[in-house]
């Protein structure tokens, strides 16, 4: 890079450090917690908590992992691969399970699998039993209940960007592969499958993060997670700088995970150098159409339509008793959408910068490649400790705020970010950042080096390269990015009920709220809300990936 | 090209909004007073709304779960927090331990609450009781229980508890602790359990519910559960499994009460409204506020005299552990280190 494009450069690594920075604020406020902590309780938990807890956690993420990966690689293959009635509809519907929440799914499962529940009756009544007494089906709540439920409602995450990538790269390479004579077995574990591993490496990573940082349906399921021992600590024990010290290694630990991963791949390079053309399908007839049909929708089933329409079928019985949704839920469903969307537009635009500074950086030091890791550690947290981090920071802002306000004739008193949703927006994009600089990384590392040479020559400097040539290449990775935050920041439960203002709920703290009271019934509403809200950009996402990259 | 163009006005409208906010939170009222609350406020919002409506005080609340101590603490003197309230006595106490209360010297609070249920350096005050019960099943016939039955291989794979990291739990222990001695609290986690039926998580109506399901025959749970299920609409699930149980209010081997946790408040420290967060401490032991507690929440009032709802009543007479509260704040560390060691959630 000539010094006239290193001076060009420089807002997009000032940005990147300044949002490596607002991330690394939390943490190192967790640090400074930490410390203050004694480190006695560590011969406690390394004896009695641990052992049970690693295991219960390593199994599930194991679990979880492979049968999401199956799941969203498999489902991605399918409906790009083969040709089958319904498939047009299912490359969309498969993105449905990221409307619902794990823990709503977990409720709901609870509800439709209890003994009480119709499927347990439609059984006892097949087999001629009388009562749950007599006859009972294993409990969901489990390590196996657990590690389905969970996979089930996560592997979204791997089909969209597994999609994507067999979409637009593995064509013409499919096609030399079926020309040296592989079938389309062979050319899928050979070919296809080892060029998606970084799209597969992205998706799956969100999803065991996920995993690990759920609260609501593993401690739900009676699953003892790590999150779940942090937990205990902090809130059982009233010990914060213990439970904080838990959550550094915990945080190290997926840390190293990643940063492993990523070496695995250091030295392999993804770009094509050819116009991605669509792959050219393998229609199906007969039987073979009707499986591929069925196995599609098994996903979709289980991950969305049956707890949807379990929940649909609660809403309605309500409405049938005149309780409709109540205006103080209205307003819920509003005061969300506005600061998902905030959340959004923020996490997006500074995601993008983190992604471009990755792309135009001259490689000359370690540090400056790590800054774009630093600002996408908040996902690796969970999301109370991280809300917890994040106060102190916060009120370090709030009394220069006030001291400025003081300054200037103003009145001092209150708070303008814990006082308002900015703390919690500002939390959702800390939290939220890796979605954005993942597949804004990984949707750029498909656009070939020689474009930005060709750029370069034809007289773009970075600013010009980005918006006329990268950016329209992007657009389907913006909009994967921009779905994903706003649906994840609309289910934020944890940071959202710490950090929010007086009188302010969002769908997900109403929902909670009714649980807490023990009347998931109530909750109903506010459940099918989330997933209706979740359901509109779905399918605005499923358009545009359906249309033809740019 | 048509996306851009509709997503320009909504970038306006959001942006807007954004502006907005401040505005929003800035609401001006002749007199409110600012609740930070670990209770989820429906419940507790027929009480604030006959607060407002008596008073004219309008009364903003926010619900946080894990946490209040953390957010009251960093918020410092700027915290807009009046009045903080929790279930638990140990999370209370958490609160003044913490240094975020202040005391409160009033002889409406002193006359309405008894003195071993509110701190005597003024800084914390019961508002109502809830009795951990047993739940039974309907056709089981017995009369008495013992918390240490819970433990007794009679019941083995019919035991149905919540997590015993889960305060109302780890209070109970404590308890047990203080009047049985460790190692037989840490015996009695062994026993239970070998007696759980399923794993040890949920809430206190899913023991209602899985009674009714066939997986337990018994459980632990707080008795206002109970009186909403068996108070709930005819034909609704919760009314079933209300009706599938008979609460059985234990108390312990050696001693003649049964176990009660609290839900209490304190006035924060740095309250801005202090005279209001008073005004609404008051209200909640008059005898309407109180009544309000038993008949809409199926609570124990903690002024004497009020009425019980009738449910409650039936459950039979409510002999209250003497045990002082702080002694059950105290124990709970260890309580909840001997859920860990004994394996009860795994």
């Amino acid at each position: 890079m000539t010094a006239n494009g290193r001076f060009q450069a420089w807002p997009w690594h000032a940005g990147t450090a300044l949002a490596a920075l607002a991330v690394l604020a939390p943490i190192l406020a967790l640090v400074g917690q930490a410390g203050q902590g004694s480190g006695a309780h560590w011969g406690h938990l390394l004896q009695f908590v641990l052992p049970g807890v690693l295991a219960q956690t390593l199994g599930l993420l194991i679990g979880v992992g492979l049968l999401a990966a199956a799941l969203g690689v498999g489902a991605a293959w399918l409906v790009t691969a083969y040709d089958f009635p319904g498939r047009r509809a299912l490359s969309w519907a498969l993105l449905l399970p990221l409307a619902v929440p794990t823990y709503i799914v977990a409720y709901a499962y609870l509800d439709i699998l209890h003994p009480l529940g119709p499927v347990q009756e439609a059984v006892r009544a097949l087999l001629g039993y009388s009562s749950p007494r007599e006859f009972r089906l294993p409990d969901l709540r489990s390590l196996p209940g657990a590690i389905v439920l969970l996979a089930f409602v996560l592997y979204p995450y791997v089909y969209l960007t597994t999609r994507s990538m067999f979409a637009s790269q593995a064509a013409h390479l499919m096609e030399a592969a079926r020309l040296l004579g592989h079938g389309p077995w062979s050319a899928f574990l050979r070919v296809a499958l080892p060029l998606a591993r970084p799209a597969i490496a992205v998706g799956l990573c969100l999803v065991l993060l996920e995993t690990l940082n759920d609260i609501g349906a593993s401690e739900f399921l009676g699953v003892q997670t790590l999150t779940v021992a942090i937990y205990t600590t902090w809130v059982t024990r009233s010990d914060l700088a213990g439970a904080a010290q838990i959550a550094l290694v915990s945080l190290a630990l997926v840390t190293l995970l990643i940063a492993v991963e990523r070496r695995g791949r250091r030295r392999l390079r993804y770009t094509g150098n050819r116009r991605a053309a669509p792959i050219r399908r393998h229609v199906l007839h007969g039987p073979a159409a009707c499986l591929a049909t069925l196995l599609g929708l098994a996903p979709v089933l289980i991950g969305f339509a049956a707890p949807a329409a379990y929940l649909l079928a609660l809403v309605l019985e309500r409405l049938g008793t005149g309780q409709g949704p109540s205006p103080a839920l209205l307003r819920a469903v509003g005061q969300t959408l506005t600061v998902s969307a905030l959340a959004t537009l923020f996490a997006l635009a500074i995601g993008l910068v983190v992604a471009w500074s990755r792309r135009i950086l001259p490689r000359v030091h370690a540090w400056q490649g790590a800054l774009p890791r630093l600002a996408t550690l908040g996902y690796a947290v969970p999301g109370t400790v991280l809300a917890i981090g994040l106060l102190f920071p916060l009120m370090a802002i709030e009394r220069g705020l006030s001291a400025l306000r003081a300054a200037t004739g103003m009145d001092p008193a209150g708070l303008v970010l814990l006082g308002t949703p900015a703390a919690l927006a500002l939390a959702y994009v800390i939290r939220f950042l890796t979605i954005p600089v993942g597949t804004l990384e990984a949707g750029l590392d498909r656009i070939p080096p020689s474009l930005d040479q060709a750029a370069r020559l034809l007289g773009e400097n970075v600013h010009g390269m980005l918006r006329r040539v990268h950016l329209p290449l992007l657009r389907p990775a913006l909009a994967a990015s921009a779905l994903l935050i706003f649906v994840d920041a609309m289910k934020e439960l944890p940071a959202t009920l710490l950090l929010r203002p007086l009188n302010f709920d969002t769908l997900a703290t109403w929902l909670y709220a009714e649980a807490a009271r023990g009347t998931y019934e109530e909750g109903a509403i506010a459940a099918l809300c989330i997933v209706v809200a979740g359901l509109l950009p779905v399918i605005l996402l499923a358009r545009l990936m359906d249309r033809p990259t740019a | 090209m048509s996306i851009r163009l509709r997503a320009l006005p909504l970038v306006r409208r959001l942006s807007m909004l954004a502006a907005a906010l401040p505005l929003m939170a800035g609401t001006a009222w002749a007199a409110e007073v600012n609740l930070y609350t670990t209770r989820e406020p429906k419940l507790v919002e027929p009480l604030l709304e006959a607060f407002t409506q008596d008073t004219g005080v309008k009364v903003n609340t926010v619900f946080v779960k894990d946490g209040l101590l953390e957010r009251v603490r960093a918020e410092g003197e700027q915290s807009p927090a009046d009045l903080l309230m929790t279930v638990d006595i140990g999370n209370l106490l958490d609160l003044v331990d913490g240094g975020v209360t202040q005391p409160v010297d009033s002889a409406a609070l002193k006359a309405a609450i008894p003195a071993n249920l509110r701190g005597d350096d003024d800084q914390w005050f019961t508002l109502s009781l809830r009795d951990r019960v047993a739940y039974v099943a309907k056709d089981l016939d017995i009369q008495t229980f013992h918390y240490e039955d819970l433990a007794d291989p009679r019941w083995k794979g019919k035991v149905c508890i919540r997590s015993g990291q889960h305060p109302y739990n780890t209070a109970l222990i404590a308890a047990l602790i203080a009047h049985d001695g460790a190692e037989a609290a840490e015996q009695w986690l062994r026993g239970v359990k070998a007696n759980l039926a399923r794993p040890a998580t949920g809430g206190d109506r899913d023991v209602a519910r899985d009674i009714l399901g066939g997986i337990c025959d018994v459980g632990i749970a707080n008795a206002y559960y109970a009186g909403h299920m068996k108070n709930a609409a005819e034909g609704t699930d919760a009314r079933r499994w209300g009706d599938a149980i008979r609460v059985i209010r234990p108390t312990f081997k050696n001693a003649p009460g049964t176990h009660v946790n609290i839900s209490g408040a304190a006035v924060a420290r740095h309250a801005p409204h202090r005279a209001e967060a008073v005004q609404l401490l008051e209200y909640l032991v008059t005898d309407k506020a109180q009544s309000l507690y038993a008949r809409a929440n199926y609570e124990y009032p903690v002024k004497k005299g009020v009425a019980l709802d009738p449910t409650v009543e039936s459950f039979g007479p409510l002999a209250i552990d003497p045990l002082p509260l702080t002694e059950i704040a105290r124990n709970r560390k260890q309580a909840s280190e001997l859920v860990d060691r004994t394996g009860l959630n795994q």
